[in-house]
């Protein structure tokens, strides 16, 4: 039995501080208090001196608190028994089933070696042409829905897992709505697909140091399932930017130098721990990551949006309920858009370049410039581009939708004009 | 020495960085290991000393340690180990092959897991150079083993000081790196010499004759880099660029096609899965100037961004230590370090949790001499035995929000001789390379000669004036000669400052074809076109860039290669 300790010196913010002997970094420890008990973290040694983060906040924690640690990191009960269940930010049951308790795995473990991984291969097929033709989901990539409040990221990820063809979802939820959990978990109800499901679930009421965890315990699950039983896991993540928020309030608390607009200069390094867990594996499963991060006052070089954006490999910006051609990347295409269909990269290029041009000619248009027969084709083009790719609505699969990406090429322009191969043209140009 | 493990003991742990009570003296910047319980040791690297306590920063997760656990001291600077058998090598920033470590951890970084970087068991063709009597100082030959297509020396260790007189020599044959291979000394005492040598990353080896002026382009087949902002042998060039631009691309590109005799990849804090594709595909990719697989030349050292962040920042110093022991034997060698703010962001971690004064974005005051110690670690220098070697650096920046006025960018520009701009812009646009021609400039020679380049970038000025007037004044209120040139202009980036990175031929643009197809560009810019009207002049163009395209496309010389030629000069002949 590990020593009580009932003296603490500091309580500020989330953490307090306690002095204590033989305590490891990023030990867990238990805090008594009137209040109940909570779980807590070290995140400082100084001397006898021990700093922890109280996961249910320190409100109601007095200076004789009881403090007893547990001599073990965060850890997670690792086995099928996860499936179908959902628990809040601390690893807790939320749904009333019983708490698990065999194979404990440590979250947060170290990063996959980068000799092990293997270039991704498999497309992941959402329905969706902005996906499928311009920006190819590919499993083990990692991509954020870079957004803002009001816009329908949680439906746009929820149908996408529902296509997409994987074994199991993991969705981490933080600063959820509680209406945002319940949607989630009847959509993935609807579809069958809650008993290959698990969720971690973090509501925007819930402490907010539990916020912190949501992510590690996800991702630790699906690591899990994805070197242990062989599964192709997506791993959903919603909002980042909540994630972001937290480590911010816990830096100030501890009183490091802000790097940019308070955040701290680890905000990267951070975000990087979490998404590059992402990954394919030759003789296992693999980890695809997509989350949401909304854009605060819809600024992509606000700190979280910037720095999520170097660190995955691309992104989809969701505006006006629509996927943005500009902007929107997936880095992985390549791996996989030559095996699709021999026209597939040049209409990809090709379409978007010529949307580019229309876009210019819709800003001459608004200011009153008379517009050239060029002008003019590009403007047709621009609305049918917008109906037939962009529109949310649109559910056809790739090879459909490149035919119609064609058709719609031919109504509006000569060969010529469109900039493309002419060998292709020759084969793939509408008769 | 060792010092005692009993007396040095951790007293504070604060992220990664660790506080140590010693007992004897520390050297600053010195290797230690942290011992826990769970019987691991954590490398660590000296970073501070105060009274009694000296400041550690760990390489690795300091997950349970704890108050009061053993330290041990190296006094060892952190080091490289140098020798035959680096080429190929996958390492971590502290010179761990990953490869190795995978085959004894399994799918994760084991963490406190140490691989010693060469294979000590192979055997390679030694031949002495060297003879007995001969006096040589440090980094002159001793002998040579074949190393894939380099004659790799093995030289007297550059840090060794005066001269040394060989008493003793071994016979040509077949031995493993660890064999001593030859004696020396230096009238006082004798030393031993084999393969290897090891040396302090943080510091440059300057063991050479003399550092030259960069001369000579350094070819990367890559038209608006080439061409317009050319790079030299031995010189320094950044890419700064938003999240989405094509830095690593671009970096991709710059790894496969450039005309280097070695090129090291340095990944610092940037995706793990970029290094795979280039761990998985370079040992099948052909370096059509050898005939031998790409991986041949390369040596991969990558500490992504999840990998340990102090790491990261001696994988920088780790690269360049790797191309300086190459530029030792003569060859040129490239440095391609993406990314360099990754770099500078883990400078800035470890700065705050030492509670410095933070500078601009609370990165730390010094970073501009770290970032130009480091660019100036480039050059072309002449051996002592009279050939020339050099490193060419080329630094990827990543911008917080895009914003070249970032501390960063700016420290880098300070240093560099070349500057490609990547735009978002033209990445939106679909405009790859994203370099903008306007806002790069380079200090370097182009290929093609001055005066001509002059004509072209002239031109896309114009064109750009012409461009801003338009969305005054409107198309139907601009000239249409000012048309032309915009047209021009628009023609000469979809044809030669555009380039299919993702193509065989398009991608692989040599020396002699750029001179070529540049050429037939100026004929185009300095044709004076007599449209009627507007519509006319874009159709036209627009006919006359699909051509260009499809030439672009096709090998050089072939067939194909003149025919699509005759077919642009029918073109040319057709308008007046």
């Amino acid at each position: 039995m590990k020593k009580i300790y009932n003296r603490i010196i500091q309580i500020s913010g989330n953490v307090i501080t306690v002095e204590a002997d033989n305590v490891a970094n990023q030990e867990l420890a238990e805090v008594k208090s009137p209040q109940g008990t909570s779980l807590a973290q070290v995140i400082r040694l100084d001397k006898s001196r021990v700093y922890l983060q109280v996961f249910a906040g320190s409100r109601g924690i007095s200076t004789d608190s009881e403090v007893r640690f547990l001599g073990h990191p965060m850890r997670v009960s690792a086995s099928d028994a996860l499936l179908g269940r959902i628990f809040t930010g601390n690893g807790s049951p939320r749904d009333n089933g019983p708490e698990l308790t065999d194979n404990f795995i440590d979250i947060g473990g170290p990063s996959v070696n980068p000799a092990n991984r293997i270039i991704p291969k498999n497309m992941i097929r959402t329905g969706l042409p902005m996906i499928d033709i311009f920006n190819t989901l590919v499993e083990s990539q990692k991509l954020p829905i870079f957004s803002v409040a009001g816009e329908p990221y949680n439906e746009l990820l929820a149908r996408i897992a529902m296509q997409a063809e994987v074994d199991i979802i993991i969705l981490g939820g933080m600063g959820l709505k509680y209406d945002d959990y319940l949607y989630f978990r009847e959509t993935l109800d609807k579809q069958g697909a809650l008993s290959r499901t698990v969720m971690f679930i973090h509501t925007a009421s819930d402490p907010i140091v539990e916020c912190l965890l949501v992510p590690d315990l996800a991702l630790a699950a699906a690591e899990y399932f994805a070197t242990e039983k062989n599964q192709r896991v997506l791993v959903l993540l919603t909002d980042m930017t909540n994630f972001c928020d937290a480590l911010k309030e816990i830096a100030i608390t501890m009183e490091q130098i802000p790097s940019n607009r308070g955040y701290p200069g680890d905000l990267y390094s951070q975000l990087a721990a979490r998404y590059e867990k992402a990954v394919d594996f030759e003789t296992a499963g693999s980890i695809t990551v997509l989350a949401v991060t909304t854009m605060p006052g819809d600024d992509v070089t606000h700190p979280v949006p910037d720095n999520t954006g170097y660190i995955t490999e691309g992104q989809f910006y969701l505006v006006n309920g629509r996927i943005e051609p500009f902007g929107s990347l997936s880095r992985l295409k390549q791996q996989v858009n030559s095996e699709t269909r021999a026209d597939h990269r040049a209409l990809m290029d090709n379409m978007i370049r010529l949307y580019a041009e229309y876009k210019e000619s819709v800003e001459k248009q608004s200011m009153g410039f008379r517009m050239s027969d060029w002008d003019n084709k590009l403007l047709k083009y621009g609305s049918l581009f917008e109906a037939r790719m962009m529109d949310l609505n649109v559910n056809i699969p790739l090879e459909e939708a490149l035919d119609l990406g064609w058709k719609t090429l031919a109504e509006c322009f000569t060969p010529a004009e469109t900039g493309i191969k002419t060998d292709l043209v020759k084969q793939f140009w509408p008769k | 020495m060792t010092q005692n493990k009993s007396t040095s003991r951790v007293t504070g742990v604060n992220g990664n960085l660790v506080s140590v009570a010693f007992a004897d003296a520390v050297t600053q910047n010195e290797v230690a290991y942290v011992m826990p319980e769970d019987g691991s040791r954590l490398k660590a690297e000296v970073i501070r000393v105060r009274g009694r306590e000296a400041d550690l920063q760990v390489f690795e997760s300091t997950t349970g340690v704890k108050v009061g656990d053993p330290v041990e001291f190296t006094s060892q600077l952190l080091s490289v180990e140098l020798g035959p058998g680096l080429l190929t090598q996958v390492y971590d920033g502290l010179q761990n092959p990953l490869p190795e470590l995978a085959k004894q951890a399994g799918y994760f970084l084991k963490k406190g897991v140490y691989i010693y970087p060469l294979d000590q068991e192979k055997t390679w063709d030694y031949t002495p150079v060297a003879k007995v009597g001969d006096v040589l100082t440090a980094s002159e030959t001793v002998g040579t083993v074949p190393e894939g297509i380099f004659t790799h020396r093995i030289m007297v260790p550059f840090a060794w000081q005066g001269s040394w007189t060989i008493t003793w020599t071994i016979e040509p044959g077949q031995y493993n790196i660890k064999t001593v291979v030859a004696k020396a000394t230096d009238g006082t005492r004798e030393r031993d010499i084999t393969m290897t040598q090891t040396w302090p990353v943080k510091i440059p080896i300057k063991a050479y004759q003399d550092r030259l002026l960069p001369r000579d382009p350094l070819i990367t087949q890559v038209r608006s880099i080439d061409t317009f902002f050319p790079v030299a042998k031995g010189g320094t060039f950044c890419t700064p660029g938003p999240f989405g631009a094509g830095k690593t691309v671009l970096q991709h590109a710059l790894s496969q096609r450039s005309e280097v005799d070695v090129v090291i990849v340095a990944a610092c804090g940037e995706r793990a899965g970029e290094v795979v594709e280039i761990l998985r595909e370079f040992p099948h990719l052909e370096d059509p100037r050898t005939g031998r697989h790409l991986i041949d030349r390369t040596i991969i050292v990558c500490n992504t961004s999840s990998m340990p962040v102090a790491a990261r920042e001696a994988s920088i110093y780790t690269s360049v230590t790797l191309a300086e022991y190459y530029r030792q034997m003569g060859l040129h060698s490239l440095l391609l370090a993406d990314s360099t703010s990754r770099w500078a962001q883990a400078l800035r971690e470890e700065s705050g949790r030492l509670e410095e004064i933070p500078g601009e974005e609370a990165f730390p005051a010094y970073l501009e001499s770290l970032v130009a110690g480091f660019y100036e670690r480039a050059g072309l220098v002449q051996l002592k035995d009279g050939n020339l070697g050099s490193i060419t650096i080329c630094g990827a920046v990543s911008p917080a929000g895009g914003n070249f006025e970032e501390p960063v960018t700016q420290a880098t520009l300070k240093v560099v001789g070349s500057f490609l701009a990547l735009s978002r812009d033209r990445a939106n646009a679909r405009r790859y390379p994203a370099i903008h021609p306007l806002d790069s400039w380079s200090k370097y020679n182009s290929i093609v000669p001055e005066e001509k380049v002059s004509v072209a970038r002239n031109l896309i000025r114009a064109g750009n004036d012409v461009d801003q007037m338009m969305k005054v004044v409107g198309e139907e209120g601009t000239p249409t000669s000012d048309f032309v040139t915009y047209l021009k202009s628009e023609f000469l980036d979809s044809v030669y400052l555009q380039q299919n990175t993702f193509d065989p031929i398009d991608s692989a643009c040599g020396a002699q074809r750029q001179e070529y197809v540049f050429d037939k560009i100026l004929e185009v810019i300095n044709k004076t076109f007599d449209f009627p009207d507007k519509n006319e002049a874009r159709s036209y163009f627009q006919n006359l860039r699909q051509s260009f395209i499809d030439w672009n496309y096709c090998p050089w010389q072939t067939d194909a290669f003149k025919e699509q030629e005759a077919r642009i000069d029918n073109m040319l002949k057709e308008v007046r």
